[in-house]
């Protein structure tokens, strides 16, 4: 009975463990994002030339993460304050159009991977149409707060 | 006459000289003859320029417009304030609901001045505070500029403030307080001609100190902690302090210019909030405007954050 009880808190405290933190999940996912960005930026300031495996790898990690971004997991209600989130209550009072701007990131990032950019050129319609995604998301749904 | 006669009368000349005090205080300033001279013919070419600094559409455009729409300024936008809501007129060249009846020295005396064609004070949600350092040939390049937009009908709601702000002479008093012609920032003699145009867009047209500085108890900036970032005028967030003072923005000169051409911070985060809309303004601006914003905020004095603390809000 004893172990019956501890096997059962052990599976409750991986599962909670799962998705104990939206806060820091969603945090990390952003990380990511901007590292992503950031490690093909130079390339659209003409600091250093296209290279169209970089690219790809990088698209990757934006449309990867997109596709991880559950509304419901990680915007739960009650995880709109806490922690350092700069999360806009928008995000539940127009939770619909909150889910239409992340599906329009995966749609945008799962494009441009599926026609990956091979010169300049499209790499910056490619770059331009990702990457207008950030401002207009964060234009609505994030509060700045330090 | 007993002695409480006496002091009626008293208390009524004094509330007379009161009342004839603030009447000719709170009288509402239109530009001289000189001034005006100054903005009879513009160039609408050089004004696109000026309407873009300016971020006219961030308020005029309706709420959420994108590409072409964004020149219909039918007004709209409310900003929710402590003192209530003001919701943007139409300012489209309809010539009844918008300002296509509007002479050039009506349009001066409104950016210039914040007073109407009919004599009223504007309330300083239209950022005249700051657009009163505009230069007048500007002002004209942009009414130009403005005249070649479309004439778009409908009236936008009136405002809907509390008292004592809703009753508009009183804003002749503000006026006294906060509004000059004058750089808010003294530059030494050794300033570079890039921080002196920078401060110019920054003060003036492109009115940053509006939100990005501390406000006093009736709204007017608090020059002595200029642009040290400050609570939002709505919502629960916070605009960032853009010295270099604790808490303040630590970026390089061309980090500042490259985050108002692409929106991207040093960092990858990008722009947010109301400011996503203004940095797409500052990116349809010359790269040497956007230089010379950046090299006159690495020029201006730190302050220590605008804003309070976070507080941790309780679960």
């Amino acid at each position: 009975m004893k172990k019956l009880i501890l096997a059962v808190s052990a599976l409750a405290l991986a599962a909670t463990a799962a998705f104990a933190d939206p806060i820091a999940d969603r945090q990390a996912l952003m990380k990511a994002n901007g590292k992503a960005v950031g490690s093909i930026a130079p390339i659209m300031k003409g600091e250093k030339p296209f290279d169209a495996a970089l690219v790809l790898e990088a698209l990757k990690t934006l449309s990867d993460d997109a596709q991880k971004i559950d509304v419901a997991a990680m915007f739960p209600k009650g995880s709109e304050t806490g922690e350092k989130t700069t999360v806009s209550p928008k995000i539940w009072e127009d939770t619909a159009g909150f889910q239409a701007a992340v599906d329009k990131f995966k749609a945008d990032t799962a494009a441009a991977v599926a026609a990956p950019p091979t010169d300049m050129d499209s790499f910056k319609t490619t770059f331009g149409k990702v990457t207008s995604n950030c401002g207009t998301c964060h234009e609505t749904f994030r509060i700045k707060k330090s | 006459m007993g002695i409480a006669g006496k002091l009626a009368v008293g208390a009524v000349l004094l509330c007379g000289v009161g009342a004839a005090a603030f009447w000719i205080l709170t009288e509402p300033v239109r530009l001289d003859a000189a001034e005006i001279a100054a903005v009879e013919s513009g160039n609408p070419v050089k004004g696109e320029r000026i309407f873009w600094a300016g971020g006219c559409t961030s308020c005029h455009a309706r709420p959420k417009a994108e590409g072409d729409a964004k020149l219909e300024l039918v007004g709209g936008v409310e900003l929710k304030t402590q003192f209530g809501t003001f919701v943007a007129p139409n300012i489209s060249q309809d010539p009844t609901d918008g300002i296509g009846a509007w002479s050039a020295e009506d349009f001066a005396n409104a950016v210039l001045k914040g007073v109407s064609p009919s004599g009223e004070h504007f309330y300083p949600a239209f950022p005249y505070a700051s657009y009163a350092r505009m230069k007048s040939s500007d002002v004209a390049d942009l009414y130009a500029f403005m005249k070649t937009l479309p004439a778009v009908a409908g009236k936008a709601a009136d405002h809907s403030l509390s008292f004592p702000f809703n009753i508009r002479r009183g804003l002749g008093l503000w006026k006294l307080l906060y509004v000059s012609p004058e750089p808010v920032v003294a530059l030494n003699d050794s300033a570079t001609e890039a921080q002196i145009a920078g401060r110019y867009l920054v003060e003036g047209p492109g009115h940053c100190g509006e939100c990005h500085t501390p406000r006093d108890l009736i709204g007017g900036t608090r020059k002595s902690r200029w642009l040290a970032g400050a609570t939002a005028a709505e919502g629960n967030g916070i605009v960032p302090n853009l010295t270099s003072g604790e808490g303040g923005i630590t970026w390089s000169e061309s980090e500042i210019a490259d985050y108002l051409e692409t929106g991207f911070t040093p960092d990858f985060d990008s722009a947010g909030g109301t400011m996503a809309e203004v940095q797409r303004n500052m990116a349809k601006l010359t790269k040497e405007d956007r230089a010379a914003i950046a090299a006159y905020l690495k020029a201006i004095p730190p302050h220590p954050n605008g804003y309070p603390p976070r507080q941790q809000p309780a679960n």
